[in-house]
């Protein structure tokens, strides 16, 4: 099955093609992550000073996050003007310029070239050609803009601005767990033995939750028929799943023995490990958000982490993820959070599986090019809304925006 | 023998026994390397550079290391796999009031259903180790891996 030939209808069938072909990947590098998205670059808390920057990427391509005299946050290319050389090596600090260590090249912390090393030549020899224009020979400037202390940035002039973008339900969802003042616990990586597609299609997969993970149903952390529900934005590209603890009835599929994730006197023996506090006025006990393409605010009780999903290529993908604490939190919340940090990432408790998965699907799905997976729990089609989180719309939702990125054969 | 030295061969041989007891999948043993209020952490690098706290994994106590061996014996799902430990002799940074602080280099080698051992993992471990009826346990050990990124998934303690 090749991209143009693919009537997806109602996205309810993916061809395992997707997530191997190395022309896909190449044309998801141009028309995804270069194309009409925004890709989040940074934390403003990250560079909180004039001067200070770090690297980061969108998809493939090396970037510059850097805050200027004036307090605003720019993003370059992180390849120099004249030969292509990594301007940024280390991956962050303070700087006043931005100097290319090949052959001494500077830009002014908005990109703007500002000195070539020997312009004007050695005693009256060589120099740049007389007509090279310094001005039109900046670094590369992305679109920035920024959103509760999340910098996005995007190559397309096209794409809305960032708050049309997430739309207003998305935005409500990042200002609620964000809207503070944050800073960053811990942050790690967490290598995928996978194309990036499947561990996004996790973040989205709501049915899983409770079936591949069996913290979550046997603690009360999270069961699908807790009171919660999934909100998509307008075509369905950014998704949010959130559920609301203490609203757990009793439900029987939960006691059938055929659910291999529920075990009978499983108990911990630091219970503390659970402690929680609500935190949140409104209830929500987990909370997991997707903005297209690639990045995830998550809130697990009382761990607040955002996620950033860089492709490595058509087979490997790394995942970023930062924890958050607010800088109000008490001694007492911040030992919750901590402990509670236990639950997630590649040794968490409810989520070693995530990464696991990845690379057991792309080890399934080896030779079946010609082959579809099934996305029809909860129907086919993507509806703005549902009530019941034992549902696939948020996975065929972000089909439906890839799709619409990546169908245009002139593109 | 000196004091300092035999103070390290006994420090290497704890290391050892560490190292083998998970290498040997006898993970219930694990904690028992640990005081009951001991802190066991698994960092890296950067997050350790930058004394960030939060951890891979966190266990304050042994109780939550219990806690991690009952999970990877009943509720986590993976791919079964084990370690290699190859361990440093230990270097002692300091030993006063009872407490001896000490680090140790590491590689871990793991071998997963592919049946090929890959490195998964090299750092240092930072150690407290306290005397407790003749024997040596941890009141602290944080794992400081060099690499920022772990490799699918982790179950296993380093
Ligand atoms: S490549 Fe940067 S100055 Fe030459
Ligand atoms: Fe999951």
């Amino acid at each position: 099955m090749t991209l143009f030939d693919w009537n997806p209808e109602d996205f309810s069938e993916i061809p395992y093609a997707f997530y191997s072909d190395e022309q896909i990947y190449r044309r998801e590098l141009k028309q995804v992550f270069q194309g009409e998205a925004w890709n989040f670059l940074a934390l403003e808390c990250e560079i909180p000073d004039a001067g200070d920057y770090k690297t980061a990427a969108v998809g493939d391509i090396p970037v510059i996050v850097v805050r200027d005299e004036a307090g605003t946050v720019n993003a370059m290319v992180n390849r120099c003007a004249h030969r292509g050389n990594l301007v940024c090596i280390d991956e962050a600090g303070n700087t006043e310029r931005l100097t290319c260590v090949y052959h001494n090249w500077t830009y002014d912390l908005r990109g703007k070239l500002a000195s070539i090393a020997f312009e004007r030549g050695i005693q009256g020899k060589g120099g740049m050609a007389a007509d090279f224009d310094r001005s039109s020979h900046g670094l590369q400037r992305l679109r920035v803009e920024t959103c509760n202390g999340l910098v996005f940035g995007t190559f397309s002039d096209e794409v809305p601005p960032l708050a049309d973008y997430l739309g207003p339900e998305m935005r409500a969802n990042i200002d609620r767990v964000l809207g503070r003042e944050m800073e960053i616990l811990g942050k790690f990586q967490h290598g995928l033995d996978g194309n990036w597609k499947l561990y996004i299609e996790n973040v989205r997969d709501t049915y899983h939750a409770t079936l591949l993970h069996s913290f979550f149903p046997t603690f009360g952390l999270n069961r699908l028929s807790m009171r919660g529900g999934i909100e998509l934005s307008e075509g369905g590209l950014h998704h949010l799943t959130y559920s609301i603890g203490a609203t757990d009835r009793p439900e029987s599929q939960y006691n059938a023995r055929d659910l291999r994730a529920v075990k009978d006197g499983y108990a911990l023996n630091a219970p503390e490990l659970l402690d929680t506090w609500p935190e949140y006025a409104c209830g929500t006990t987990l909370a997991i958000q997707s903005i297209f393409p690639n990045f995830s605010v998550q809130q697990v009780s009382n761990v607040v982490t955002v996620r950033l999903l860089l492709p490595k290529g058509p087979d490997r993908s790394v995942l970023i993820w930062w924890i958050l604490g607010a800088v109000e939190d008490t001694a007492e919340q911040r030992t919750m959070r901590l402990r509670q940090a236990n639950l997630i990432g590649p040794g968490g408790y409810i989520a070693m599986e995530d990464g696991a998965v990845v690379g057991w699907v792309r080890r399934g799905v080896a030779g079946a090019e010609d082959r579809n997976s099934v996305l029809a729990m909860g129907g086919r089609g993507v509806e703005r809304d549902s009530d019941s989180r034992c549902n696939e719309l948020s996975v065929r939702g972000f089909w439906q925006g890839w799709h619409g990125l990546m169908r245009d054969p002139a593109a | 023998m000196t004091e300092a030295a035999a103070l390290s061969a006994r420090l290497d041989a704890l290391n050892r026994l560490y190292g083998h007891a998970i290498d040997d999948g006898r993970y219930e043993q694990w904690p028992e390397f640990f005081l009951p209020d001991a802190l066991y952490k698994i960092t890296t690098r950067w997050n350790h550079d930058r004394a960030m706290p939060a951890g891979l994994m966190l266990c304050q106590g042994r109780a939550m290391m219990e806690d991690r061996v009952s999970a990877l014996r009943t509720a986590n799902v993976y791919e079964p796999h084990h370690y290699r430990h190859l361990i440093d002799p230990p270097v002692v940074t300091r030993a006063s009031g009872g407490t001896i602080s000490a680090t140790a280099g590491f590689a871990v080698y793991r071998t997963m259903q592919s049946g090929v051992p890959e490195i998964f993992c090299t750092g240092k471990y930072v150690d407290k180790i306290v005397e407790a009826d003749g024997r040596l346990k941890f009141s602290e050990r944080i794992v400081v891996c060099d690499g920022e990124r772990i490799d699918t998934m982790i179950v296993l303690p380093l």
